[in-house]
């Protein structure tokens, strides 16, 4: 065997005076970092398999741990960083292609941080969520170009399905097999109290979980694993998922060691296989078939469900946008290349795909330039990381956002980018049954139920102080926006002034 | 350098003042001048005007367009235009009196003109939009030129100044109509510009406004998908356009219209009956896009009729009263009192109740 050129990536201090040798970071670490020397008495770590996930620093019950950046050093060099060097080593060992998870971490400009909020002064009057009605409800699906009424003033018109939000959030696409059944339960039974929807990903979904159907987005993908009739109509709502903002181009990939005999029913598949999607669907080589697969759903449903279309955001996706509005979909989702996945290969996470800011606004306007924004509704993902991101989204022109990496950290996520590995010691991104008990969905849920309780009441402080007491009079509504150090190309994108104009 | 209207936002405070005669009586414009000027510090004489309906019966069949001019080479450019898709009855500059305080002012023509039935029918258009499609791009399109009223047996009267001036300026009290409408503004800043003074008005359509609207780019960038170009950025011009869209176009009553913009709260629709959920579920679904939420207070005039408005948390004040057949509204009790000292009723309408009369003797 050659030199071992890899040098780990963190360093895992423990101090001495404060370990009492309890052993809990040895039996909580699935990557089998730490051990216990008996000839030295004392507890040791393999540096080169930490994930800097946090477990054990976190139960460490003498807060005796701390995991830190590894201080060796590579010869500085601007263009061949050692991670660049790193990721050389490693395919040069192995000849294979780079796997990594969760969203493009690369320090790409983040527009939502370039974005600022407006509030009222003196001419018109903010208001007090605590004081007078505010309200976050939103209705998702396609609309009739007008209402008729008959002489009575009751409604003729017949409106199409819709799905009724409580928030303006979702629980992003999520397959069972990327993660765990107990992270599963906990978005279903979140969904379900908050009077929203998460989604079952494209990994079909357990019997169990069918009691929370009206609450549930059931997904169809290329791969189409645990797609059948019953499937369909058990969800409020159907995603075709057409591409994935941390992956564009390509299809879901759940490798072998996450396909259980749980998994491998709900999916359809042998234990152990490793689940590839495939990159097209092989039934929509253009838009045209597009609308065949959304009418072949509607027809499967007996047209009670709203189908979305989910589309990674990519350089073209206005025209893209504007296709889908027009080939009978309800709802258009678009992921920023921000968005997390459960695998993906690293050089397409990292160098594929367009921010969502950006990727909103040219979608939001042209399908305005078209006559066609109120056809359909428009949910973006792809980093949400808190209520200011849900404010902005809106106000360039979204109905709802959708948050997958953010339900996850509220679940113990400490976003380690690790879940191709299928050992998440926190119990997300793992089938490992030792592990999975780890995350408690009696607890998990109401989490959840927290972070978006907690987000919901500051979205309704910010509109308060716009002045603005229903989330619709925000959509679109960019003039509450101003950018700050922006190009004014930059500005043009986002169809927003600068701060001070 | 000072941005004028139209190239910035500016927001507004203000008085309305608004009265309605059910069964057609002929009011003096002097009567709606005096109610204004009594609220005179709630304008800062940066704008005032008036809307009368029912003052041109002798060319009531004929669209009567009041147009600024900033000079003649701009007059000249418009009638062209006009004579090209119209026939001009009537021409003459709007009477007015020289004043003190009214100054700069720009030329101020009154055309009565009809659709010329070739291009009318060669637009494939209802006569109706046919008409809007011309004002829009005459307002738009020729600089210096602007279409300030345009629809029949009705007019709008509007000047940088105080409404009472403004009034004077115009000689209202040589005018009658059965129903008025005036406007005193206080802007935050100086425009400078007579077209940015209320009312403003599409066809027979015209609004004063008391407010801010919270809602305006949402409901601009919404209007702006069905042809309408907002160029001014005010809300009395988003707010007409959303009349005309739901009115006109699409024939939404104006009761329902106002269900639309002053939508009721989702914790009032789960109470309704089945019915009346689904309707107006469907309303704060399809038209979610109109809700106007913030401060305003607003009197729409239309051909025969007059509607009142206040936004759904009542966030400025507005008072309604009826005096045998006259139906009046103002911001403040004080405009009414001041015509009629002793009224049959006054009340305060809640927020998102329509206030609405109309010739035929309706009222709410």
């Amino acid at each position: 065997m050659g030199i071992n050129y890899f040098t780990p990536q963190y360093e895992v201090c423990r101090d001495p005076k404060k370990c009492i040798k309890c052993k809990v970071c040895m039996r909580q670490c699935a990557n089998e970092v730490h051990s216990y020397d008996e000839e030295l008495d004392m507890m040791v770590a393999d540096d080169s398999k930490c994930v800097d996930c946090q477990r054990c620093v976190s139960l460490c019950p003498t807060r005796a741990l701390r995991i830190t950046k590894y201080q060796n050093e590579f010869k500085e060099n601007a263009n061949w960083t050692q991670q660049h060097i790193t990721e050389i080593y490693k395919q040069a060992n192995t000849g294979g292609v780079l796997l990594s998870s969760m969203g493009n971490p690369v320090p790409y400009p983040i527009y939502w941080d370039k974005l600022l909020i407006n509030a009222s002064q003196v001419t018109n009057p903010s208001i007090d969520p605590l004081r007078e009605p505010m309200e976050t409800r939103v209705q998702l699906g396609s609309k009739p170009q007008k209402l008729e009424f008959d002489e009575d003033g009751k409604l003729k018109t017949k409106i199409a399905p819709h799905l009724d939000l409580q928030v303006p959030i979702m629980f992003s696409a999520m397959s069972y097999g990327s993660i765990s059944r107990n992270a599963h339960e906990s978005l279903a039974r979140a969904a379900e109290e908050l009077g929203t929807y998460y989604n079952t990903g494209e990994g079909g979904l357990n019997e169990d979980f069918y009691q929370y159907g009206k609450n549930t987005i059931v997904q169809v993908a290329s791969g189409r694993f645990g797609v059948h009739v019953g499937y369909l109509s058990a969800g409020a709502a159907i995603e075709i998922k057409m591409g994935q903002g941390a992956k564009p181009g390509i299809g879901g990939h759940l490798p072998g060691e996450k396909v259980g005999e749980d998994v491998s029913k709900t999916r359809m598949i042998p234990v152990g296989s490793d689940a590839i999607s495939p990159a097209p669907h092989h039934d929509i080589y253009s838009i045209e078939d597009l609308r065949q697969l959304v009418f072949s759903l509607k027809e499967a449903t007996a047209y009670t469900k709203p189908v979305i279309v989910k589309i990674a955001a990519v350089h073209n996706v206005a025209a893209i946008a504007s296709g889908i509005a027009r080939s009978g979909a309800d709802i258009i989702a678009i992921d920023g290349y921000r968005g997390g996945t459960g695998a993906a290969p690293t050089r397409i996470r990292d160098n594929v795909g367009i921010p969502i800011e950006l990727a909103l606004a040219s979608v939001d306007q042209r399908l305005r330039d078209e006559g066609i924004r109120n056809n359909v509704s428009l949910v973006v993902a792809g980093s949400i990381r808190n209520s200011g991101d849900i404010v902005k989204a809106i106000a360039l022109g979204a109905d709802a956002v959708y948050i997958g990496t953010s339900a996850l950290i509220a679940l113990g996520c400490h976003v380690c980018r690790s879940c191709h590995g299928g050992k998440c010691n926190w119990g997300i991104a793992t089938q490992r049954p030792d592990l999975v008990k780890r995350l408690n969905p009696d607890i998990g849920y109401k989490r959840l139920i927290n972070l978006v309780h907690a987000w919901d009441h500051e979205i309704k402080e910010m509109l308060g102080g716009m002045g603005i007491n229903a989330i619709e009079s925000l959509k679109g509504n960019r003039l509450m926006l101003r950018g700050i150090g922006l190009s004014q190309k930059e500005l043009d994108i986002l169809g927003v002034m600068h701060a001070g104009e | 350098m000072l941005l004028k209207e139209g190239q910035v936002r500016i927001p507004s405070g203000c008085a309305i003042s608004g009265m309605f005669s059910r069964e057609g009586r002929r009011i003096s414009g002097q009567d709606i001048v005096k109610s204004i000027s009594v609220m005179h510090d709630r304008s800062n004489g940066l704008g005032g005007g008036f809307a009368g309906y029912g003052i041109y019966p002798e060319y009531k069949e004929l669209y009567a367009f009041h147009v600024f001019f900033d000079s003649n080479e701009a007059r000249e450019d418009a009638e062209r235009f006009i004579n090209r898709h119209f026939d001009v009855v009537n021409l003459s500059r709007i009477p007015t009196k020289k004043h003190p305080r009214i100054t700069d002012a720009p030329l101020i023509w009154r055309y009565f003109v009809s659709p010329l039935h070739g291009k009318l029918e060669e637009s494939q258009l209802e006569e109706k939009e046919y008409v809007a499609r011309c004002v829009i791009k005459i307002n738009t399109r020729i600089d210096g030129a602007y279409v300030f009223s345009s629809g029949k047996n009705m007019g709008v009267f509007k000047a940088v100044g105080f409404p009472e001036d403004v009034g004077e300026f115009y000689k209202l009290e040589e005018y009658e109509g059965y129903c008025w409408t005036a406007h005193g503004r206080y802007p935050t800043n100086t425009p400078g510009w007579w077209g940015g003074a209320h009312p403003f008005s599409l066809l027979d359509y015209t609004i004063v406004h008391n407010g801010e609207i919270s809602s305006y780019d949402a409901n601009r960038r919404f209007m702006e998908m069905f042809g309408y170009k907002c160029s001014l950025l005010t809300d009395t011009e988003v707010i007409t356009y959303i009349f005309d869209y739901l009115n006109r176009r699409q024939g939404i009553s104006l009761k329902d219209c106002a269900s639309i913009i002053a939508a009721p709260f989702w914790s009032e629709i789960d109470k309704m009956p089945q019915d009346m959920k689904e309707k107006f579920t469907a309303i704060r679904n399809v038209y979610a896009s109109l809700l106007i939420t913030g401060p305003f207070s607003i009197i729409l005039g239309y051909e025969g009729g007059m509607m009142a408005l206040n936004d759904r948390l009542k966030l400025r004040s507005m008072v309604a009263a009826e005096k045998g057949d006259l139906v009046l509204v103002a911001s403040e009790e004080s405009a009414i009192r001041i015509i009629h000292p002793e009224v049959d009723r006054i009340w305060s309408p809640k927020g998102g109740e329509p206030v609405i009369a109309t010739l035929s003797g309706g009222e709410i």
